[in-house]
C-alpha cells in the first residue's frame, strides 16, 4: 500500500497508490483500441496486395485516391458535425444540388473561379439552413432537419436541372482539379490534403476547435462555462456544407458534368467513414485522421473487391460488417475507460 | 481567528422568490480572506439558492453583493467569474473528453490576437499548459497523466481537478457545493486538504456540506440557514456541535 512503484498511479489525485498490474495494462488496451483502425487498414492493404499484385501499382493507387477524394472531403465535414454530437444526412443531396448550381453557372460564365464559388456557396447555404433551423428552431436532434434538407436538396436539384440527368461540361480549371493527375497522383488528392490540413489547424489551434470538443463532450457544461454553444453548432453545419461544396467541385471536375443524381447514399458513406475511422459516434472524440482513414478503408475495400472480381453486393456487406465492429470498439472503449476509472479510485475494484 | 476589516464577499439583505416560494428572506453573510465559512442547512433551506445567486446563475430580487466592499453587478456566471468568484458545483461540470489543462481553461482560453472574434483566435497552448502545470504543482495534485482526458481519472482526481480549476482563476472567493458528497473516505481527505490550501493562499472559501465532522475540522465560522432565513452564526467546535445541529433542524435545545 505504502510503496507505490515507479509507474504507480495516484489513487485520489494526491497520494501514491498501490501498484496493480491492471493499472498499467488498461491504458495499453485503450491505446491499442485507438490504433485499431490504422492497424486494420494496414492489415487490409497487406492482405489485398498479396492476393492481387495489381493493387500496389501506382496507377491503381492513383485510382483509389481519385475514387475516395469526394468521400474523404465530405467525411471531413461530417466528422466536425459528429464531434458536436450531431449528424448531417443532407451532405449527399447538398453535393448534388451544388453540382447542378455549378452546371447552371457554367451556362452563364466560363470562369472556373465563379463556377467553383457558386458550388461552394450553395453548399455553405444549405449548411447554414441546417444549422440555423436546428439551433433556433429548437429541434431536439439534427436528424430531422438534415433529413428534410436531404429531400429538399434532391428535389431542388432535379427541378433545376429540368429533366437532364447529366448536364455536360465544366470549366477547364474545375476539370483539371477533379480529373487530372500530377504524375500518378490525382490533383484531387492535393485538394483533400489541403482541406484536411486546414481542418486540423482549425480544430487544434483555434479556440473554435476547442469549443467544438467542449460542446461535443458536454453541451450543458459548455453553456455553463460561457461557450457560445449555438454559434458553435451552426458553424459545424456550415463547415459540413462547405465540405459538401468542395466535394461537388471535385466530383463535377472528375466527371466533367453536373447531375442531380450525384451523391446518393454519400451521407451514409461519410458517416461510415467517420465511425470506422475511429471517431466516437457519441461526440466529443475524433479528428480529421479518423475521417481520412475511414474513407481510405472504404476505398481500399471497394477497389480490392473489384480487382478480385467479387460481387458488388458483397462490398456493401463488408462495409456494413466493419461498421458493426467499429461501433462495438467504441462501446468497448467507454467500458474500458470506466474500468480504468474504477481501478484508479483504488480500493476494492480490480 | 482574526478577521481583516473588509469582507472579500458580502451579501446584504438578500431576497429571492420563485413564484410562491420565498427562498431567501433577508439573508446577509460575509466571507473573509483566509477563512473557511461553512454554509449549513437542511435540504431546501436556501443554501443552493444563495450560492447560485452569488455565482450568477440566479439574480437576487433584492439586496446586494459586495466584493471587497464594493458593489458588484453579477448578472451571469461569466460576470461572477470576472469578479473573482469561482464555484465548484456538485456535478463538477468537467469535460470528460478534454485533458486537465484543457478543462482548466475551457470557455476562457488564453488566445491571440485580441482583435479577432473570440472563436477565431489562436490558442496559446504553451501559456495554458504551463499555467495549469504550475497550479497542479502548487496544489500538490498528482495525476496519472497530464495528457490523457479526465474520463480516465477517478472521482477524487476529477474533484481535485475541479477544485484546482477554481483556484486557477480564484482571486478572492471560492465556493464549494458538497465537494465530498460523491467521494470515498480517502479521496475526501485529499479534497479537504485542498480546501485548507485554498484558505492558506488567502481565498475566502465558502463550503456547503452535510458532513458535521468536516465542518468542525475545517470551518472557522458557520452560518446556518433554515427556511430561507439566517438562523444562526457561530464558531463550529465539538462543544457547539449539538447547537449547530439543532439550529439546522430547527429544534430548541
Amino acid at each position: 500500500m505504502a510503496n507505490a512503484g515507479k509507474t504507480g498511479l495516484p489513487a485520489d489525485g494526491l497520494g501514491p497508490m498501490p501498484q496493480k498490474a491492471s493499472v498499467t495494462r488498461l491504458p495499453l488496451t485503450l491505446r491499442l483500441l485507438n490504433a485499431g483502425p490504422v492497424l486494420i487498414l494496414g492489415l487490409l492493404i497487406v492482405i489485398v496486395s498479396l492476393l492481387t499484385p495489381n493493387f500496389l501499382k501506382p496507377i491503381n493507387i492513383g485510382n483509389i485516391l481519385a475514387q475516395i477524394a469526394v468521400i474523404a472531403t465530405v467525411a471531413i465535414g461530417q466528422h466536425i458535425v459528429i464531434l458536436t454530437r450531431g449528424i448531417d444526412l443532407s451532405v449527399g443531396s447538398n453535393l448534388a444540388l451544388a453540382t447542378v448550381i455549378g452546371g447552371l453557372a457554367f451556362r452563364i460564365t466560363d470562369s472556373s473561379a465563379l463556377v467553383m464559388a457558386a458550388m461552394l456557396l450553395s453548399g455553405i447555404l444549405i449548411g447554414a439552413v441546417n444549422g440555423f433551423t436546428y439551433v433556433y428552431g429548437r429541434l431536439p436532434h439534427p436528424f430531422i432537419i438534415t433529413l428534410a434538407t436531404l429531400s429538399i436538396c434532391r428535389g431542388l436539384a432535379l427541378q433545376l436541372s429540368i429533366g437532364h440527368t447529366t448536364m455536360r461540361g465544366m470549366p477547364d480549371g474545375i476539370s483539371a482539379l477533379g480529373g487530372s493527375n500530377f504524375f500518378f497522383v490525382p490533383n484531387s488528392f492535393f485538394v483533400v490534403a489541403a482541406v484536411a490540413l486546414f481542418t486540423v489547424f482549425m480544430a487544434r489551434h483555434l479556440v473554435w476547435g476547442r469549443w467544438l470538443y467542449a460542446v461535443g463532450g458536454d453541451p450543458q457544461a459548455a453553456r455553463g462555462m460561457g461557450i457560445p454553444v449555438n454559434a458553435v453548432l451552426v458553424s459545424a453545419y456550415i463547415f459540413a456544407g462547405a465540405c459538401a461544396g468542395i466535394g461537388a467541385i471535385l466530383l463535377a471536375g472528375r466527371t466533367g458534368a453536373a447531375s442531380p443524381l450525384y451523391g446518393e447514399l454519400l451521407e451514409l458513406d461519410t458517416i461510415a467513414a467517420v465511425i470506422i475511422g475511429g471517431a466516437s459516434f457519441l461526440g466529443g472524440r475524433g479528428h480529421v485522421g479518423h475521417a481520412l482513414i475511414g474513407a481510405l478503408m472504404i476505398g481500399v475495400i471497394r477497389n480490392a473487391l473489384n480487382l478480385l472480381n467479387v460481387n458488388v453486393f458483397f462490398q456493401m456487406i463488408a462495409i456494413g460488417l466493419i461498421i458493426v465492429v467499429a461501433v462495438e470498439a467504441d462501446v468497448l472503449r467507454s467500458r474500458l475507460e470506466a474500468k480504468a476509472r474504477a481501478v484508479q479510485a483504488g480500493g476494492a475494484q480490480s | 481567528m482574526k478577521t481583516p476589516p473588509t469582507a472579500a464577499l458580502e451579501v446584504r439583505n438578500a431576497e429571492k422568490r420563485f413564484g410562491a416560494i420565498h427562498a431567501l428572506k433577508n439573508v446577509s453573510i460575509e466571507a473573509f480572506p483566509h477563512e473557511v465559512l461553512a454554509l449549513l442547512g437542511d435540504n431546501g433551506a436556501g443554501k443552493s439558492t444563495l450560492v447560485k445567486c452569488i455565482s450568477g446563475i440566479h439574480a437576487l430580487d433584492e439586496g446586494e453583493i459586495l466584493i471587497d466592499g464594493e458593489r458588484a453587478h453579477i448578472t451571469s456566471p461569466a460576470t461572477a467569474r470576472r469578479a473573482g468568484i469561482e464555484t465548484v458545483y456538485q456535478d463538477l461540470a468537467l469535460f470528460d473528453n478534454l485533458t486537465p489543462a484543457q478543462n482548466f481553461f475551457c470557455g476562457r482560453e488564453i488566445s491571440f490576437p485580441k482583435w479577432l472574434l473570440a472563436g477565431l483566435r489562436m490558442l496559446d497552448h504553451k501559456a495554458m499548459d504551463s499555467q495549469s502545470a504550475a497550479v497542479i504543482d502548487r496544489l500538490k495534485v498528482r495525476l496519472p497523466s497530464f495528457e490523457s482526458p479526465v474520463a480516465l481519472m477517478s472521482g477524487g482526481q476529477r474533484q481535485a481537478i475541479a477544485v484546482a480549476r477554481a483556484t486557477v482563476f480564484a482571486r478572492k472567493v471560492v465556493i464549494l457545493d458538497e465537494p465530498t458528497a460523491a467521494l470515498g473516505l480517502r479521496e475526501s481527505r485529499k479534497v479537504l486538504d485542498l480546501i485548507l490550501q485554498l484558505k492558506a493562499e488567502g481565498n475566502a472559501v465558502i463550503l456547503i456540506t452535510h458532513n458535521m465532522e468536516h465542518v468542525i475540522e475545517l470551518a472557522d465560522r458557520a452560518v446556518v440557514l433554515r427556511q430561507g432565513r439566517k438562523v444562526g452564526e457561530l464558531k463550529p467546535s465539538r462543544r457547539t456541535q449539538q447547537k449547530l445541529v439543532s439550529l439546522i433542524v430547527g429544534a430548541t435545545p
